[in-house]
């Protein structure tokens, strides 16, 4: 497949390994932090790390937009769906997120726990925004909320969805919104103190996002390189992007250089997509905190719909009030994303908690580490061996 | 003065009519969607008996193998296919890989009150036409009919009865360390041809349903006189799941090479642009075969002369693993495993 091969060729895949293993400094250790959970799917789906030497270890980030979901934001979009009886329309894996009381979307709408067969949500999966308006328009007798995640990649098709509903004077759309932002969760790994402190997480850089930078650009990682010395290379999410980004971050650690790198120029400038930014800027305002599951309480770190469109806010159109819920107390998902701890170092990592019934959220998405690992990597822990 | 018709009763609307509820109530016109509709398609010695039950003749030798498949597949009609042929494939596959010659199937149709009688007169057709390309026969069947909004359009379930011949053993735990894996051509292609019909996707493809009847190929490679340990078709879940099945069956491992993997340019594309894999998407007319390492160049030249299996491969090696593991050398020279399917990839596929 054309442009899709060219990014997974084992030739040139060994030919940078070779590279990595022949510039990596025996007398040290590389742990480098890929903040994606796209890049934690390739680096696992294509077994990068087997092409690493033992010295180079990746440390996965928070950023798989189901895995900092809270508890607390999926029972709201549950409330919506089975007390206000709305029509709930969300991405494919947000279904499967456990939230209270045994309960997830995916549960709520096949009535689980319910008494009756009213209590079944109508909680729909959708592929994009724009199929959450359509379904408002097909059903004018109902309320559609669409339970809009993830980080910068998927907030403007979110601003276009309410843009559209505004012009077409849709009244029976809103929006339940939960867009989180990137560099607040960068800024909140670097200021814990397992890595500022204690040096139990340690980081010598990050892989940047690739979607993500897209649309913020560059710019913003430069203040990470700067501040706190610690080198970025976006990459792409093709396995050879990784494996280039991680040779660009050996050179940067060996040179003692910390700079924004940019490996994804085929798709991101420093300045990003400067129109999806205008709609995201005149759509949304950011919320004075948000929780994310894992990072807890993060200043500044999320988004929250404009007064101007309050009438699609589903926050101002229902009485919903937002309850933060702990996670289940053995489960390690909070300092997974933080990196302070691995999936194989968690109690309950394919014991209780497997993808087909995830305890924690990180183990949900094919995104998030625990899931990542579980089925694509776990023969690893059989073998005894710690990547 | 009107003169009675004896036995007169006006001809279904094959063009315009529609199920209602009549025709799954057990009187004059169930009859007669029976005898216009489904005795006309299927017509044999056996569904003209016209009893509740079809007698059949007991086989010489051999044992009987006995399968069944319900099918609710949506849309009802399909690049490359529709419900009709689809379940006399499933069916007949799963009587097959069993290593048995498939004779006889029930069917049994439980309609959607509207239902348009012209569609369920093509579904029918498609089926009859599947049954006679196969060499078997529908010998007996059932209709029921459910108020609108209680189906969707039509759901068939069929049954399937084949003999095995003495001496042939098939079995999912029959797997050994050092057997080779067989695939008998390319993956993802009913899955893929289902997800690009599904209107809220908005993508257009020439990407065919691989729906057919495997008897054939399976009889050449079963007169190789080859060990032959598993044959399995990998539908639902695609070949991931089946070789996960295959491997705690037989409490064994497994080792693929991903380059070995044959899927056609437009699956992988459409793959690629939905985020899916195609180790997990389904198949209709495939087969992966579990084959002792000493006969695997014969078994797999024998597929490779028939049609169906013109792009058979050989894509792995059974290995001892206690963890019962299926792994897979990408393509990328990593290792990673290749799981169960995890939640729902596709609802509705067959």
């Amino acid at each position: 497949m054309k442009y899709v091969d060219e990014f997974r060729d084992g030739k040139l895949a060994r030919v940078l390994a070779a590279a990595i293993a022949r510039e990596a400094d025996a007398a040290r250790s590389y742990s480098f932090m890929e903040f994606c959970g796209g890049h934690t799917h390739a680096i696992s789906r294509y077994g990068v790390a087997d092409l690493l030497p033992a010295n180079v270890r990746m440390v996965h980030g928070p950023g798989c937009p189901v895995c900092v979901l809270p508890i607390g934001r999926v029972d709201m979009a549950i409330e919506l769906a089975l007390d206000h009886g709305v029509i709930l329309c969300t991405y494919g894996d947000t279904l499967r997120v456990p939230a209270s009381h045994g309960l997830s979307l995916m549960k709520a709408k096949a009535g689980v726990g319910a008494a009756s067969d009213k209590r079944r949500g109508d909680i729909r999966m959708v592929y994009s925004s724009a199929d959450a308006v359509r379904i408002a328009q097909e059903n004018p007798g109902k309320e559609v909320v669409f339970l809009a995640i993830g980080f910068e990649t998927t907030t403007p098709p979110t601003a276009v969805a309410i843009k559209q509903a505004s012009a077409l004077g849709l009244a029976n759309f809103s929006v339940l919104c939960c867009h989180v932002l990137t560099p607040a969760a960068i800024s909140n790994i670097l200021e814990s103190p397992e890595v500022r402190k204690y040096g139990t997480v340690p980081l010598d850089g990050f892989i940047g996002p690739a979607h993500v930078s897209t649309v913020i650009g560059s710019r913003p990682y430069e203040f990470f390189a700067e501040e706190y010395r610690k080198p970025v290379v976006i990459a792409g999410f093709e396995p050879l992007d990784v494996m280039q980004a991680i040779l660009m971050l050996v050179r940067q650690v060996n040179e003692g250089r910390a700079v924004v790198e940019n490996e994804f120029t085929r798709a991101v400038t420093r300045d990003g997509n400067l129109k999806a930014q205008d709609l995201v800027a005149e759509t949304f305002e950011l919320r004075r905190e948000f929780e994310w599951r894992g990072l807890g309480l993060v200043p500044y770190s999320a988004l929250k719909i404009r007064a101007h469109y309050a009438a699609f806010d589903a926050e101002t159109r229902f009485p919903l009030r937002y309850r933060s819920v702990d996670d289940n107390r053995a489960c390690e998902c909070g300092a997974i994303l933080r990196g302070v701890k691995r999936p194989q170092d968690c109690k309950l990592f394919g014991t209780v908690c497997t993808p087909d019934n995830p305890i924690g959220s990180c183990m949900v998405s094919s995104e998030g580490a625990c899931a990542a690992h579980y089925s694509y990597g776990r023969f690893r822990v059989q073998e005894g061996d710690g990547r | 003065m009107s003169a009675v018709r004896p036995d007169y009763v006006r001809p279904l609307d094959l063009k315009h009519g529609r199920v209602d509820m009549t025709h799954g109530s057990g009187g004059r016109a169930m009859a007669q969607l029976i005898e216009e509709l489904f005795a006309r398609h299927f017509d044999n010695e056996f569904l003209r008996q016209g009893n509740d039950g079809a007698t059949l003749p007991l086989p010489a030798g051999g044992r009987l193998v006995m399968a069944c498949d319900g099918h609710v597949v949506s849309p009802l009609f399909f690049p490359g296919g529709d419900i009709g042929c689809l379940c006399v494939h499933g069916t007949i596959n799963d009587v097959a890989v069993m290593g048995a010659k498939p004779l006889w199937l029930a069917a049994s149709f439980i309609l959607e009150e509207g239902f348009p009688l012209a569609d369920l007169d093509r579904i029918v057709a498609s089926m009859a036409r599947a049954a006679t390309e196969a060499g078997v026969l529908v010998v007996t069947g059932d209709t029921k009919v459910v108020e609108q909004g209680k189906a969707d359009g039509v759901f068939i379930a069929t049954t399937g009865v084949g003999v095995v011949p003495e001496g042939v053993q098939l079995s999912g735990e029959r797997a050994r360390p050092g057997d080779a894996i067989l695939l008998s051509g390319t993956l993802g292609d009913h899955g893929m041809a289902i997800m690009a019909q599904r209107e809220n996707l908005g993508f257009s493809s020439a990407i065919v349903s691989d729906t057919a009847a495997l008897h054939g190929l399976i009889a050449a490679m079963l007169a190789t006189g080859a060990d032959i340990r598993v044959l399995r078709d990998p539908t639902r879940g695609g070949l991931a799941t089946t070789l996960n099945e295959i491997a705690r069956q037989s409490k064994a491992g497994m080792m693929l090479d991903e380059a070995m993997i044959p899927v056609n340019p437009e699956v992988a594309a459409a793959c690629e642009f939905l985020g899916l894999d195609p180790l997990y998407v389904a198949n209709e007319g495939k087969l992966v075969a579990i084959v002792a390492e000493c006969d695997a160049e014969r078994v797999l030249s024998a597929m490779r002369e028939h049609p169906q299996g013109a792009r058979a491969a050989r894509i792995g090696t059974v290995l001892e693993d206690a963890h019962h593991f299926v792994q897979m050398t990408t393509g990328f020279g990593g290792r990673r495993i290749v799981d169960w399917l995890t939640g729902e990839q596709l609802p509705r596929i067959c």
